[in-house]
């Protein structure tokens, strides 16, 4: 059930009317079945994963938390009877048992989508291995389904799991609320990762129904079909005849499909959260933002601090932090220094850390090469950022006044976007030589001509589909510039009844009649479900 | 303070009436003006719809695709025979809307007589959404259109479109002309009783041998719904004759011509191939024809409608209703409006000639 469907807003609209209508301490169990129902119906096989991953979820939480309660109690009685050493002995023995607990969670929810994502790209790599030592042998492709969502489920699980672990927050007891929390609907398909201690009290409280509230809600949901039929699906059209001839489109071509992928991802991704985020709202529950106005980022780091912010600080948390103090590394901190000097000893663990993250992020938007590459393409660039920025600062020092110039603002801003997009090519085109070539060509073929002699209009976009596309860009930088003011939406709501009226009506209008959507167009998933 | 609150309530809710009544009707006539108006060019999309605003009390209906609208002419049979008659068609249309065509007609009049055109058993599945929208959009709502509909989908379309036809047009926001304007509450009439009329002539030439197929059989979905046709006509005690126009293209294969006749025979139903028919009713492919075979002129329409005529008259013995009031005054009138129309085409048609040779 794609959210562009009709019948996926037919079962928002019914769970919405019934979410209102049914008792309110029923309102999270209609949750529940609403999102099982929606699960069931995206793929009826994919509900023994999702179930697999919530029941070991919660039932390894509970026995973390239930070890907790016994240390806790144990030294609540025994305080004074045990010395500190003792005390942290006891301590660091019981964890033992956490932690071997937590791998085994790890480990099933982990090795689920290890195997189900990641079999066929060993396999290919292990063939491609195979071929270079002249072996014709084959390791045979296997068939498995990867169920829609799992790597946001079990991202989503495991964060939870480890917050347990960590003693942030106990285990929820309730098994239900707790597959609400894994399998709630709007979410499941792309996100946000969303965290226990953020999402759960909204998830699992009554909520009454106030027409602002849904109202607001409703409105973020169109601001995002806005984004991506009229914008991201309407891109889209140019954007595959590129990427499916990269023989015949090339130099500014290839530069042409870099911008507009990045304009298609940003409206597709950031569209398909404003309608979870909105239908989460139309129920009264507060969803963790996942954007912050990303194109605005004067440089990489900033970039991924507002660019699928819940993927970056679970990666932050769960990996770069738990790998940066762990023994190994503090121990490879210590190797560094001693044998590289201070400076260089320094920054290895971070490099280091860095170096797995990135890798990590890579895999995990895909089981191919590409995205790999593109992880890494974006920890290098990262790293020579942090290593140039003595000279960013002595070049401040000798111009004082270009931190504020707005002509130097623009430039950060169009050097990030420009940075991010050529990133971007490992993604869009799938493919990592062909995307070296294609970045390539953009300098070395001088055909920049194609890009006002008509030619683009050959790529199944007309005029007018470029008119509404810049048009509708035009829109999204007029939203994200108020935006820097607050909410737009706050903003509208203190206008006179015609004015709001004219701007969301003719915002459902403009989605109506400019949507790409209907006979003709290829119902387009959004990019983010394939991760 | 109650009064107070009362006034508030009130004007929220003459508001709440004022904003819906608002979206109600400029969607409404948003979709009006979005929906595709088929009153020049091409026009078959107007065809269905023509049907309802007549007066329900046919002797003979025709049903079937551009073999039946563009063949026989009703006002010729009114005039010569005294049988008042109308064509259901519109182009490729499948045989499952053609019997929910004669679904519906049925239920606003029981004729004496359904000709229905056999063509279109070549089809089994679904073949093309703009031709099904041209059929179905014309269609009044009713659990026919329904049917039909559910029917003819093919895989990239939704019901829901049907429903609400904007959803499906409003990519032609950008795309608007003046007829999209000028028809947007009321249609001008581009048929005669559900003929479509073309004066001007092209000469079969170098009409294609049908290719060789593999299979030759009807399949399993045409022939239910011409079973489904027989019984509904038998029920309503409605006679149905079977014809095959006498179109040179889309070939007619001998094998389609024997399961036919078999049909015929097994169900007792009248059958006509009026391709074997060409010299009894005096058809000339160079001056009967206005596309090179695949339809006829007004000139071999009205050749074959006169075989038809005397065919209904002699063979099965229908009486004409000439006189009868008021019917006559109604023919009167369409009769006027179709030989002015034949006059304003001919001389198009002697214009255009003239240009060609000067």
């Amino acid at each position: 059930m794609l959210f562009t469907s009709y019948e996926f807003l037919f079962f928002v609209l019914v769970t919405c009317v019934l979410y209102y209508v049914v008792p309110k301490k029923w309102q999270w169990m209609l949750l529940l079945l609403a999102s099982y129902v929606f699960y069931f119906l995206a793929g009826a096989s994919y509900l023994p994963y999702i179930f697999v991953t919530t029941v070991s979820t919660y039932l390894i939480a509970r026995k973390i938390t239930s070890l907790q309660t016994v240390v806790d109690a144990y030294i609540k009685e025994h305080k004074k009877e045990l010395s500190r050493e003792e005390r942290k002995e006891y301590k660091a023995k019981e964890k033992k048992k956490q932690w071997k607990l937590l791998l085994l969670c790890l480990f099933i929810n982990i090795g689920i989508l290890a195997v189900l994502k990641y079999t066929n790209f060993v396999i290919s790599n292990v063939n491609s291995v195979l071929t270079v030592f002249g072996s014709t042998a084959r390791v045979k492709f296997v068939d498995f389904v990867l169920p829609m969502g799992i790597s946001f489920y079990t991202f989503q699980s495991m964060g939870y799991l480890i917050d347990v672990y960590r003693g942030k927050y106990e285990a929820e007891k309730n098994f239900f609320r707790f597959a609400l929390f894994v399998s709630f609907f709007p979410q499941l398909v792309q996100g946000p990762i969303s965290r226990f201690d953020h999402l759960a009290q909204s998830l699992y409280e009554e909520h009454k129904y106030n027409a602002t509230t849904v109202a607001s809600g409703l409105q973020r949901v169109l601001w995002g079909y806005f984004k991506k039929m009229v914008i991201a699906d309407r891109m889209l059209v140019a954007v595959n005849t590129l990427i499916q001839s990269p023989e015949e489109y090339y130099g500014a071509y290839a530069f042409a499909g870099m911008l507009f992928y990045a304009l298609e991802l940003y409206a597709d991704f950031t569209g398909g959260i404003d309608i979870t985020i909105g239908i989460a709202e139309t129920l009264g529950i507060k969803v963790t933002e996942n954007f912050h106005r990303p194109y605005f980022s004067k440089n990489i780091k900033e970039y991924w601090n507002r660019w699928h912010i819940t993927m970056g600080s679970w990666f932050t948390d769960y990996i770069f932090y738990p790998i940066s103090v762990c023994q190994p590394m503090l121990k490879f901190s210590r190797f560094s220094r001693k044998h590289f000097g201070e400076i260089i000893g320094k920054r290895m663990p971070v490099y280091l850390s860095s170096f797995v993250v990135w890798f990590t992020t890579g895999i995990w938007h895909g089981a191919s090469w590409n995205f790999i590459v593109w992880g890494l393409g974006n920890f290098v660039v990262i790293m020579i950022s942090q290593e140039l920025e003595p000279l960013y600062r002595k070049f401040h020092k000798a111009f004082p006044k270009a931190d504020g110039a707005f002509g130097f603002k623009v430039f950060r801003v169009v050097r990030t976007i420009l940075l991010m997009s050529s990133l971007r090519m490992f993604d869009c085109y799938r493919d990592v030589p062909l995307t070296f070539k294609m970045f390539g060509s953009i300098f070395t073929t001088w055909n920049w001509n194609v890009l006002w002699n008509g030619q683009l209009l050959e790529l199944g976009l007309e005029m007018k589909d470029y008119v509404i596309l810049f048009l509708g860009m035009l829109l999204l930088i007029i939203v994200s510039l108020v935006q820097r003011s607050g909410s737009v939406r706050v903003k509208i709501r203190s206008k006179a009844l015609p004015v709001r009226f004219a701007v969301w009506y003719g915002l459902f209008l403009v989605v109506l009649l400019f949507g790409a959507y209907g006979v003709g167009y290829d119902a387009s998933q959004f990019i983010y479900n394939q991760f | 303070m109650v009064e107070e609150k009362k006034e508030n309530r009130s004007r929220k809710g003459l508001t709440f009436c004022l904003v819906v009544i608002i979206i109600l009707v400029s969607l409404y006539m948003l979709q009006r003006l979005l929906m595709p108006k088929y009153m020049t060019g091409i026009v078959e999309g107007a065809m269905i719809a023509e049907y309802y605003e007549e007066e329900h009390d046919h002797d003979v209906v025709f049903i079937g695709d551009c073999e039946v609208y563009e063949n026989f002419t009703p006002a010729l049979l009114w005039e010569e025979y005294g049988i008042n008659s109308y064509i259901r068609g519109s182009a490729q249309q499948l045989i499952w809307q053609s019997y929910y065509l004669l679904e519906e007609t049925l239920k606003y009049e029981t004729p004496d007589v359904i000709i229905f055109n056999i063509l279109s058993m070549k089809y089994n599945v679904p073949q093309n959404e703009a031709y099904n929208r041209m059929t179905l959009d014309g269609m009044k709502w009713s659990k026919s259109k329904i049917d039909s509909i559910n029917a003819s989908m093919m895989s990239d379309e939704k019901f829901l479109d049907y429903v609400f036809p904007i959803l499906r047009y409003h990519t032609r926001i950008t795309e608007l002309e003046r007829d999209d304007f000028k028809y947007i509450f009321h249609k001008d009439k581009v048929t005669f009783n559900g003929y479509y009329m073309r004066v001007d002539e092209k000469p079969a030439e170098n009409v294609p041998k049908g290719r060789p197929l593999a299979d030759y059989s009807f399949g399993e979905t045409a022939y239910e719904y011409l079973d489904k046709m027989t019984a509904l006509c038998k029920e309503k005690g409605v006679q149905l004759v079977l014809i095959k126009a006498p179109s040179l293209y889309p070939y007619w294969y001998d094998q389609w011509e024997v399961q036919m006749e078999e049909y015929a025979k097994a169900n007792d139903l009248v059958y006509i191939n009026f391709l074997e028919l060409i010299e009894e009713c005096g058809l000339d492919f160079t001056t009967d024809t206005y596309d090179g075979g695949l339809h006829l002129n007004l000139s071999g329409a009205q050749k074959t409608t006169k075989w038809l005529g005397e065919y209904l008259t002699k063979e099965l013995g229908m009486q004409s209703r000439r006189g009868e009031e008021p019917l006559e005054t109604v023919w009167e009138q369409k009769l006027a409006d179709y030989y002015t129309e034949i006059d304003r085409q001919t001389k198009e048609w002697q214009e255009k000639q003239n240009g060609g040779e000067k």
